[in-house]
């Protein structure tokens, strides 16, 4: 198969984590031919989403720490002329560090058979039955090397019965961890009151009505695939760039959103809601009628305080929490605004970045619901994945597992003109886009990272209750001494398609200055208690319980600036991997720039062309080509296909 | 490469676009013409519903094919199988609703599936109540869809109460929603009926109270969402004031009795009809109004018979019977007497009040306390300052006098589109607070003068007043209603910007009338004087039509039974 792959090609992008794939649709989009390819056996490097028994085999690769280096790779010494010189790739990801895990929820796998096998009368004991090994081992498929051809990709998607369509399917390996319950997707069509949609599997039907039913490890090894855990963990504005771009080019048509629900806020030790749309302050309880006006009247203020250059003005270089102070507002007030609104810090941000913070708050409400941000269904990772996939269908190659072993220099031009792949194979190219984390040591010994400190968690309820249990919330806690970084939390409920029924998933996120765990087990601490044998007698007062954690830091080269790595060709791009941010804008924004520095003169992923416009090649050798195409395209058009982005209907 | 996608040129696209767009339109034009043809015909079948549809379709705004296709289902109606019709009518409901999608808002859609589910012997409401909620999920305003919920909701005789909790649910979404506060003022009575003995319309106090509280989250969230006032107006005071004869009166010199209504009327024959009864025995009168126009009037009189009235007896007793608004009033004139009359007081029946209705004072008490706490947050905003106004004028007319005036400056100054409508409303309740005033001294006589009045109304109220005192106002015109003043003998309206006198028309008893700087032009505008008997004084000074000459002569001819003019 390895002989089939082209040696030609205008751009090569190595990494599929956002930024790469976003220049990947939009280089192919514009008629380049693009080689896209990933050492790893998944999309989306760091930004990607697994199973829960997928990041146990991913944790179990860093545990191991580089001992899968393969033997079989090609030397490639010999293949480099002697006008050429070689830059060696990193052949050992190093971006994860300080990974721990622990288990709360009971291991004991023979007591959760005989549970289920007590509840269940149906298939579903069937399944549990079958299921024999509690810890199952690394899934990982053997290596086996593959690719796609751009005209086999849309053929595999015109036959498809099912709305969505992952990247992975076609003669990509599939990788089982990836693979998911293709049954429940098609039956998934979110509306605009996305509360409606609940991911249940058949498996727990019997399950509803009994009491809180206690989760255990086996459980959730077995209900794997329910998961699917981001290794970042952010949303999208709706009204950001990101957005923007899915609109723009199309691509979000391969993906389903769901609003966030709930903005929450943490003060004096309890969680409550933030009421911040008019709706929203409109029903609130827990607001007096004045506090009420005062908050409209700041929030009004902000929409266009641009205007009203009176209000802040002697202000501008003071704190922003200061100046909320001169405004009325009382301290809770005062706590939503600065935390959960303007998501700032209380010692560092200036009053006119906060406004500027609010305002952006303010003009992504109201877009799509009734706040500010959407979650992608089945996780994160799924959006690198829908750009690769917009990539395929304009004629983009992609190779998973497969490993670029060198950059290849012409000595006299100082250029990139090749790389060489595992095979030993030489693959020439105008232009290379490589993700920092495949630069070797050399390269990057003078670039000075930053890191994010992350924590998964699964739970078993939500950390504030409410009429429905399906709610997706965001929770920013700030720092308990002023200057620390606040940390933000994202739960995620079952239809959300990230996790299993019955659990929560929550995603906290910091800038580091420790390691993971030290940075962020006191906020796990104040929200939630380990899971205890013993019912706690006061069900409503009782905090959720943790079932699982992991904490783990993560590289953070988002502020990295071209200059700093050494020696690299000038047709050579670095893109990075995840920041810390709440939003995608930097990928977005270094994708585009990146694309406007190479194509200056070409459209950055323009919307595609209509069905009915494209004219069909009669070159084309492929006798059924046409159809195929058509059906391609149409399919996209469908409106089944996904929630669709776009600004509803003002009445 | 094979693959690659290729994409018409922007020209070739355009000239796509446009050949079929006039494909369009001939199809468009070629079924319109077909449709008129075979209904000039008579034709009325299944052609052409077919016909229609395809126009409809496209276009649901096209009101006279909806008739048509009216006319042709009443026609299939008398010739199809119940079971044929079924098909038809299901065939029917999808169509309409493939047409609301194309336009949620159009008229002929929505009348067309009243029109139809009115006509089925067994319609399927549930189905439509659904479509309703869907078509509202889309837009919460859309008031169409909300009259047909009405519609639907009465026909199904849905629960109040289920209804209620869909307004609550809309609301909570966007209280910007005036239909979804409208249904509540519908359905909130219905849900509180109250006993027949206090007036129409009132909620129960702890309902009242819930719903301002809910009303005023939505008006602190939002202040200058006027939705949310006008639900606000509506809770505080919609009950109108009950049918009533106000006034009546009997003057021996004129020898006529005069009554008024609480509200504008027109009798005679085939309309309302009044009884007059004399000393027991019933009278046959001709009642007309004081302009003499016999239209809906307040006010209306009859001349007595010659007969009816005598010096000699000690007393003659008048009733008046208004049998539809089953009410009455009777009154005495005695021996030497020149009149004699029997009112409803507006103090004891607090009659300028009604706008704002509530009893309960101290709910209106705590309803000004939180708007002024709203009107510090927010001092310009116009709806909280017009509440706080209209609050105070229900609690206590005469107390809150001076704020209130203090107030209507504030709004005029933050509104002055509003001008004008602010200084109305300013001299009305001016005058309703002089004539409490007036009933509280217990005298005939109303000053008004130097309150910068630019309208008069409630003149009805003034049917006995004998002296009004106008001058130093802004008013323009002496309006026909002042007609009712039947007892007036002295008017003083200088200093204002008078222009016309057309009200100044038959009052008996008027003898005084002072106009002096004012801005009457022609003497033509004094001819309405001459119908009133008694006038004696004319002060005509200071207007510019003193300028003319010969003007004197002039007014002596027009005006002879005048004993004085001074021009």
């Amino acid at each position: 198969m390895a002989d089939n792959l082209p040696t030609e090609f205008d751009v090569v992008i190595i990494g599929t984590g956002l930024p790469e794939s976003i220049l990947a649709a939009a280089c192919s989009r514009s008629g380049h031919r693009v080689l896209h390819v990933d050492s790893r056996s998944y999309y989306g490097g760091n930004w990607a989403s697994f199973s829960f028994s997928g990041l146990l085999s991913w944790l179990k690769e860093y545990q191991q720490n580089g001992d899968t280096e393969e033997e079989t790779a090609a030397a490639w010494q010999d293949l480099i002329h002697e006008t050429e010189e070689a830059i060696a790739l990193c052949k050992k990801d190093e971006t994860i560090q300080h990974t721990e895990v622990f288990c709360y929820a009971s291991q004991n796998s023979g007591d959760s058979v005989h549970e289920i096998g007590a509840l269940q009368k149906n298939a579903s004991s069937v399944a549990s039955s079958t299921f024999t090994e509690p810890l199952p081992s690394a899934e990982l498929p053997e290596e086996r090397h593959s690719y796609v051809t751009n005209n086999e990709m849309p053929a595999k998607h015109a036959s498809e019965s099912d709305s969505k369509i992952s990247v992975e399917e076609g003669d990509v390996e599939e990788s089982p961890e990836k693979e998911k319950y293709c049954g429940d997707k098609t039956c998934i069509h979110p509306g605009s009151d996305g509360d409606k949609v609940e991911n249940k599997p058949i498996v727990d039907d019997d399950n509803n009505q009994l009491k809180r039913n206690v989760i255990t490890y086996h459980q959730m090894v077995q209900e794997s695939r329910r998961f699917n855990i981001d290794l970042v963990s952010k949303l999208l504005y709706s009204q950001g760039s990101l957005i923007d771009l899915l609109i723009k080019s199309n691509v979000s048509h391969y993906a389903e959103f769901k609003n966030v629900t709930r903005i929450l806020a943490f003060r004096e030790g309890k969680v409550e809601q933030v009421p911040c749309s008019r709706a929203d302050v409109f029903n609130s309880k827990e607001l007096t009628m004045v506090e009420k006006r005062v908050l409209m009247k700041f929030l009004t203020f902000c929409l266009d305080y641009e205007q009203h250059p009176g209000e802040y003005q002697d202000f501008q270089q003071c704190l922003f929490s200061e100046f909320l102070k001169t405004k009325k507002l009382t301290p809770n007030l005062q706590h939503f605004i600065l935390h959960s609104i303007a998501m700032t810090s209380e010692s560092s941000c200036t009053t006119l970045d906060g406004l500027k913070a609010t305002k952006n708050f303010l003009q992504c409400l109201g877009r799509f619901g009734n706040t500010p941000f959407l979650f992608p269904l089945y996780g994160q990772g799924e959006i690198p994945q829908c750009f690769c996939r917009m990539c395929a269908v304009f004629g983009g190659i992609y190779c998973l597992r497969h490993t670029i072993q060198c950059l290849v220099v012409d000595k006299e031009s100082r250029r990139c003109k090749a790389v060489i792949d595992r095979f030993g194979q030489r693959i020439n190219a105008d232009y290379f886009i490589v993700e920092d984390s495949y630069l070797n040591k050399e390269t990057c010994s003078d670039v000075q990272y930053k890191q994010i400190s992350r924590a998964v968690l699964i739970t078993d309820q939500s950390i504030l209750k409410a009429d429905s249990d399906q709610q997706i919330s965001i929770l920013i806690v700030p720092p308990v001494e002023p200057g620390a970084s606040s940390v933000r939390v994202i739960e995620l409920c079952s239809s959300t398609m990230t996790c299993m029924k019955d659990t929560y998933l929550v995603h906290l996120t910091c800038e580091s200055s420790k390691t993971a765990r030290e940075d962020l087990e006191s906020v796990v601490k104040k929200l939630f208690t380990p899971l205890t044998e013993t019912e706690v007698d006061k069900e409503e007062l009782r905090k959720p319980s943790l079932l699982w954690a992991l904490y783990f830091n993560m590289r953070d080269s988002s502020g990295v600036s071209r200059s700093s790595y050494c020696g690299l060709p000038c047709n050579v791009y670095v893109c990075s991997g995840p920041d810390s941010g709440l939003g995608s804008e930097h990928a977005v924004k270094l994708a585009e720039t990146m694309f406007q520095e190479i194509f200056p003169s070409e459209e950055f992923c323009p919307p595609p062309p209509n069905p009915e416009d494209i004219i069909f090649d009669g070159d084309d050798k492929q006798a059924d080509a046409p159809g195929t195409h058509t059906t391609t395209v149409a399919n996209l058009e469908s409106p089944e296909e996904s929630k669709k982005l776009e600004s509803p209907l003002q009445s | 490469m094979h693959g690659r996608l290729k994409v018409k040129t922007s020209e070739e696209q355009a000239e796509a676009k446009r050949l079929e767009r006039e494909q369009k339109l001939k199809l468009y034009q070629s079924a319109t013409q077909a449709i008129f043809q075979k209904r000039q015909a008579g034709e009325l079948d299944e052609s052409v519903l077919e016909l229609t549809s395809q126009i409809l379709g496209a276009n649901p705004d096209f009101a006279t094919l909806w008739n048509c296709r009216r006319e042709v289902l009443q026609q299939l109606e008398a010739q199809k199988s119940p079971e044929e019709l079924a098909a038809l009518v299901k065939a029917e409901l999808v169509f309409l609703e493939s047409c609301l999608r194309v336009n949620p808002k159009s008229y002929g859609t929505w009348h067309h599936r009243c029109w139809l589910l009115g006509r089925l012997p067994e319609p399927n409401w549930a189905r439509e109540l659904e479509l309703c909620a869907r078509f509202l999920e889309v837009d919460e305003r859309n008031f169409h869809c909300w009259d047909y919920r009405r519609f639907v909701a009465a026909q199904a005789a849905v629960p109040p109460a289920e209804e209620l909790a869909f307004t609550d649910s809309l609301i909570t979404r966007n209280f910007s929603n005036y239909s979804s506060w409208h249904y509540r003022s519908c359905l909130l009575p219905q849900l509180h009926p109250q006993p027949d003995s206090s007036p129409q319309g009132r909620l129960p106090e702890d309902v009242l109270l819930k719903e301002l509280e809910l009303v005023q989250n939505a008006f602190f969230t939002d202040p200058n969402d006027q939705s949310a006032w006008f639900y606000h107006r509506w809770l505080l005071g919609r009950a109108d004031p009950q049918d009533a004869l106000r006034c009546l009166h009997v003057s021996r010199d004129e020898a006529c009795v005069t009554i008024s209504f609480s509200r504008p009327l027109l009798v005679g024959s085939g309309t309302e009809t009044l009884l007059l009864v004399a000393d027991q025995s019933p009278l046959i009168v001709e009642w007309r109004t004081p302009d003499g126009r016999n239209r809906p009037s307040h006010v209306w009189l009859c001349d007595l018979p010659a007969a009816s009235l005598s010096d000699q007896l000690p007393q003659h007793t008048f009733r008046v019977i208004w049998t539809a608004g089953d009410a009455q009033k009777e009154c005495v004139l005695l021996k030497g007497r020149r009149e004699a009359w029997c009112r409803d007081s507006a103090t004891d029946e607090q009659l300028f009040r009604c706008e704002l209705s509530v009893e309960k004072s101290t709910v209106l008490q705590s309803e000004l306390k939180s708007c002024k706490e709203l009107q510090e947050l927010e001092p310009e905003n116009k709806w909280c300052l017009l509440t706080i106004i209209l609050l105070m004028r229900a609690l206590d007319p005469l107390l809150y006098e001076k704020e209130t005036l203090q107030y209507f400056q504030t709004l005029k100054a933050v509104d002055p589109m509003r001008a004008a409508y602010l200084d109305d409303l300013r001299s009305k309740f001016l005058l309703e607070n002089s004539v409490l005033k007036m009933e509280y001294a217990e005298v005939r006589v109303l000053h008004l003068a130097h309150k910068d009045l630019t309208v008069l109304c409630h003149l009805e109220q003034l049917l006995l007043v004998t002296h009004l005192d106008l001058s130093h106002n802004r008013l323009r015109t002496l309006p026909p209603a002042l007609a009712a003043l039947r007892c007036l003998q002295v008017l003083q309206a200088s200093d204002n910007s008078i222009e016309s006198l057309d009200g100044v028309a038959n009052l008996p008893q008027l003898q005084e009338l002072s106009l002096c700087n004012n801005r009457l032009q022609q003497p033509a505008a004094l001819q309405s004087l001459a119908s009133c008997p008694r006038l004696a004084l004319l002060d005509l000074q200071g207007n510019p039509l003193c300028q003319e000459g010969g003007i004197l002569d002039h007014l002596a001819k027009l005006l002879p039974s005048v004993r004085s003019i001074l021009t």
